[in-house]
């Protein structure tokens, strides 16, 4: 039986509306102007404002030290904020001391206690409680992460997975308001931690509570939520449901955190309702106003490597749209489901491509010259003064 | 099923390695064994053979005249009704001196662990500075602050806590206060390297499953910290019930524990076998208690 039946209460788990505005918090999560400053001066969370509806699984992404963390731990009441308010199920949650908020943890690395088995475990939120029928909820949960056999085991006699589930399971079992998860597939190797992300995913629509996830692996991030908040230095660059991060993000940073990105360099032509216009380099090229996130008369043109194709020089192309000649393959790495080329242009910069093997093109070699093109409405256009850079070297899954 | 996936290469590994290499290692735990062998040989098992046939000399021997070995376990039956009262004022001086280091050295200790912060390092090599000076000199200095006219009992006269004529010199308080000071740092140190093992993510994981921060404490960090209390319990109180030093300084003939018979016996009296009978008693005693207490505190499930 699954801990809770808010599923039911509330239909199915709301999709995140991340810009739902003052009005859209139904008794979820709100953190309004949260700040923590450190003795040392070290601002780690600056001035955030998040919602997150009930019932939906959001995710702070980012690099390390980028604020995620403290900002889950404010949240569990394990740190205390320096100014703002926490505000949970309508009630104001700052002042409450971190064993008196109906929020749960999975800790990264687990941190079970060593001493206990795993049914005392699992039991040790609702023994503090005193909540009654402990047995039969443990048992119930125990059966839900497929541990049932494993009860009287002590934590260590576990494997990686195992002790991963069972932190898991203490957490869920008290049916939290919020469900913490601090990098909690972090220690588990690629394999296990894939089928764990699908699992806590199940597990989530299962029981249908509000689920906060705390990850610097962005597939994760994108795999598990249905909202991402990409944190950097202390704030929240962007929020948003993974694809819409992906597809139309608004900073340098979340463009090359998120997946990879092509930057190019290019002077602002004219700009209408729908489309803004820009020269690249002596070839025009368009992308759409609404996704230029720039007021200046310069931008990067960002483009997915995955949206670039690829062809002979003079070829016919399939994608009416911005069309780039003059480039030469510079390298050709072979994965199997795709090939990535860099292309080497005429102003010197090397451009990505993922080219699909789907056999209806021909692989290219190193120094044929090739033509690229791209549909503008896959394009995007940010600011100039951002570091082209930015992000780059930050994900750990590449 | 995962265990079972890891267990394969665990043994695959243990079958791989070459059996000569393993007898080599076998060969050279013995060498490494040898020296404290050789030690206990000499120092402990050759004295306490010594020890226990002492005790069952004739009693009625004596330097002058020699010994006579006539397996007089009759020793054993005369010493106990000599001797139970000053037997069970050492173990009592003894449990309450291990008692008040516990609560001392517990709180001492937990402050070095997790609130010390850079401090910890110094506070543990304070804890340790008393053994830079002689045990006697630390002990007889405690003479001097417990006399009547120190300034303790000056104190404790003008908050008529003590009455005029009452001392604390020569009574059982100065005698137990003397062995809880001496012995504090064997409490304190097991207990420091107990309770700065445990992880603190599991006292926030407590606190975040709804337990009150003493709750978290008696439920998490008293439990992990068991091993610590067992030895260190352990370490005050076996040399504690053998002391005779603070009786002896800090006491009064009303305060005589164990350790002072038996050092009257050897040493003024001139009766080995007696004080032999004593001593392996003792021994015995200790050894028997050691046993049912770590039987009973059940540590070895947390180690």
């Amino acid at each position: 039986m699954p801990p809770s039946a808010d599923t039911a209460a509330t239909g199915a788990p709301a999709p995140a509306a991340p810009d739902a505005g003052p009005g859209g918090s139904d008794g979820g999560l709100r953190l309004s102007s949260l700040t923590k400053r450190y003795a040392n001066g070290f601002t780690a969370v600056h001035d955030l404002d998040l919602d997150v509806p009930r019932g939906s699984f959001i995710a702070l992404l980012g690099p390390s030290g980028c604020g995620k963390t403290t900002t889950l731990r404010m949240v569990a009441g394990l740190e205390v904020p320096t100014s703002g308010r926490i505000t949970l199920a309508g009630q104001d949650i700052t002042d409450r001391r971190a064993h008196q908020r109906p929020v749960n943890t999975v800790f990264q690395n687990y941190a079970l206690f060593p001493h206990l088995d795993i049914y005392e475990n699992v039991a040790f939120g609702l023994r503090r409680r005193k909540v009654r029928d402990v047995e039969s909820k443990v048992r119930a949960m125990l059966e839900l992460v497929e541990l049932d056999s494993q009860a009287r085991k002590r934590p260590a006699q576990l494997s990686g997975g195992q002790q991963q589930r069972v932190a898991l399971a203490r957490a869920l079992i008290n049916e939290p308001e919020v469900l913490l998860l601090d990098e909690p597939l972090g220690a588990l190797d690629l394999k296990l931690r894939r089928s764990m992300q699908i699992e806590i995913k199940r597990i989530q629509v299962e029981v249908g509570l509000t689920f906060m996830h705390v990850t610097h692996d962005q597939e994760e991030a994108m795999t598990m939520a249905d909202t991402v908040a990409v944190m950097n230095g202390g704030v929240i660059e962007q929020l948003g449901a993974p694809a819409e991060l992906y597809e139309n993000p608004r900073s340098t940073f979340v463009a090359n955190f998120l997946g990879q990105s092509n930057l190019i360099e290019g002077r602002v032509l004219s700009r209408s309702a729908d489309v803004t216009t820009l020269d690249m380099h002596g070839i025009t090229v368009s992308v759409p106003t609404a996704r230029t996130h720039t007021d200046g008369d310069r931008g990067w043109i960002g483009i997915r490597p995955e949206k670039v194709l690829i062809g002979e020089e003079g070829a016919d192309l399939d994608a009416p749209g911005n069309t780039v000649p003059g480039g030469v393959v510079s390298d050709v790495s072979f994965v199997g489901v795709s090939t990535q080329y860099l292309v080497r242009m005429p102003w010197g910069q090397e451009l990505q491509v993922f080219s699909q093997n789907t056999g209806r093109t021909r692989m290219f070699t190193v120094g044929e010259k090739v033509e690229l093109s791209w549909r503008p409405e896959y394009a995007f256009c940010l600011d100039i003064n951002q570091d082209a850079a930015a992000g780059v070297d930050d994900g750990e899954t590449r | 099923m995962t265990q079972a996936a890891q267990a394969v290469p665990e043994t695959a590994t243990l079958a791989a390695e070459p059996s000569g290499s393993r007898r080599r290692r076998g060969r050279t735990g013995y060498l490494l064994m040898l020296p404290a062998t050789l030690w206990l040989l000499l120092f402990f098992v050759v004295p306490f053979y010594s020890l226990v046939a002492t005790s069952l000399f004739d009693a009625s021997g004596s330097d002058f005249r020699g010994y006579e070995m006539t397996y007089a376990w009759g020793n054993y039956v005369d010493v106990v009704e000599a001797y139970w009262q000053p037997f069970l004022r050492s173990l009592w001086y003894a449990a309450l001196a291990t008692g008040i280091c516990l609560v001392l050295g517990y709180v001492l200790a937990y402050a070095i662990a997790f609130k010390a912060g850079r401090w910890k390092w110094l506070l543990l090599v304070l804890v340790i500075a008393p053994f830079f000076t002689s045990f006697l000199v630390r002990t007889l200095s405690w003479q001097l602050i417990l006399s009547d006219e120190g300034f303790v009992v000056d104190a404790l006269q003008f908050l008529r806590v003590l009455g005029p004529d009452d001392r604390l010199l020569a009574t059982p308080v100065a005698v137990v206060a003397g062995l809880a000071y001496n012995f504090l740092p064997f409490m304190v140190l097991p207990l420091f390297a107990s309770l700065d093992k445990i992880d603190p993510r599991l006292v926030e994981a407590s606190s975040d499953l709804y337990a009150h921060p003493f709750v978290g404490f008696w439920k998490v960090t008293w439990p992990l910290s068991l091993p610590g209390v067992v030895s260190g319990t352990l370490l005050t109180f076996i040399p504690a019930a053998g002391d005779y030093i603070n009786a002896e300084f800090l006491g009064s003939t009303n305060q005589r524990v164990i350790g002072n018979v038996i050092q009257g016996q050897f040493i003024d009296a001139n009766n080995s076998p007696v004080a032999a009978a004593l001593s392996v008693l003792l021994m015995v005693l200790i050894v028997a208690m050691v046993l049912v207490y770590v039987r009973r505190a059940g540590t070895e499930e947390l180690l």
